[in-house]
């Protein structure tokens, strides 16, 4: 057996510790927060910058928010996989933590892509909804968030369901493909990629510029809410307990 | 026509600021309402075993 104290913990060994979690990731907070506001006021300032575009006039703006929503609906998504695997392979306390926080806030950007979306295609294309492939896979992309949502908090011990999560979670991340290519594997009313294609975006800068720096601003708000819910649910773990030893110990009285 | 177009953009915009404000605010009330009960238990004399030992006085588990 090899003298496993000479070697120094990994990085996820020492963030498996939750009190030194608690104490990293406290610290690292208010910049992400402060960090976020500073690109959002950025990219809400060049969004209404830029020009309006000749054919959808004033509501181009609405990509400005609609596009980074669908790319971090699908970005939690993946970050919960990525923790799923986590929970399974390594058995990381942390990870189940990390799905049960994300799940609300993907759910919530997952919500806003849909309704930003509806709300640009009424006057665009005539329609508040189709079914189509991208806004039926988008649809039910939504629906897997609050069944994972539902599952997280059906037990009364937190961490119960971590492995039925986990493989919900990871069974769920099929749809993010799907999400992708669907303008491009059926007929949709949804366009297809303007800026993550293989010969580059189609996007003029004057639009480009304001579109990734929100989407950037987004992605950090998005990690500021998941490391401030997870710290938070450390702290409910903590609770919980906390008020089982109290149960016992008014029982052994 | 163009003008008629800023109710739609508006509603984008409000929806937006409306959920992610809701979601801020309960992730940060949620928090506090966590750290409240854990300070209710404290003082209670609860303690997980690695915060340190209780005040003396008090019964070990």
């Amino acid at each position: 057996m090899s003298d496993l104290s000479l070697s120094k913990p990994s990085r996820f060994a020492i963030l498996a510790n939750p009190t030194r979690f608690l104490e990293l990731s406290g610290r690292l907070q208010p910049w992400l927060y402060g960090f976020a506001a500073l690109l959002l006021a950025a990219g809400l300032v060049l969004g209404f910058l830029a020009p309006e575009d000749y054919q959808q006039g004033r509501t181009v703006r609405i990509m400005f928010i609609h596009v980074p929503f669908a790319w971090l609906a699908m970005m939690a998504w993946t970050v919960m996989s990525a923790s799923a695997l986590g929970t399974l392979v390594w058995r990381h306390p942390i990870a189940d933590v990390s799905i049960k926080a994300a799940a609300p806030i993907g759910a919530a950007f997952t919500f806003l892509c849909l309704f930003t979306g509806s709300v640009w295609g009424r006057p665009m294309w005539g329609t508040w909804w189709v079914w189509d492939a991208r806004l039926t896979s988008v649809f039910v992309l939504f629906i897997m968030y609050l069944g994972l949502i539902a599952l997280s908090r059906a037990e009364e011990e937190p961490g119960r369901n971590a492995r039925a999560a986990a493989v919900l979670v990871l069974v769920g991340f099929v749809n993010l493909p799907i999400i992708k290519f669907s303008v491009d594997w059926w007929n949709t009313l949804h366009q297809p990629a303007s800026v993550l294609r293989a010969d580059g975006p189609t996007l003029d800068p004057a639009f480009l510029w304001p579109l990734l720096v929100c989407a950037a601003g987004f992605t950090t708000l998005f990690f500021a809410l998941h490391l401030n819910a997870m710290r938070t649910e450390i702290l409910r773990r903590r609770v919980f307990a906390l008020q089982r030893l109290a149960a016992r110990r008014a029982e052994a009285a | 026509m163009q003008s008629d177009y800023f109710a739609f953009v508006a509603a984008a915009y409000g929806a937006t600021a409306i959920v992610l404000l809701a979601l801020f605010a309960w992730i940060r009330l949620d928090a506090r309402a966590q750290r409240r009960a854990l300070a209710a238990l404290e003082a209670r004399g609860l303690r997980r075993r690695s915060s340190g030992a209780p005040p003396a006085g008090e019964g070990q588990s």
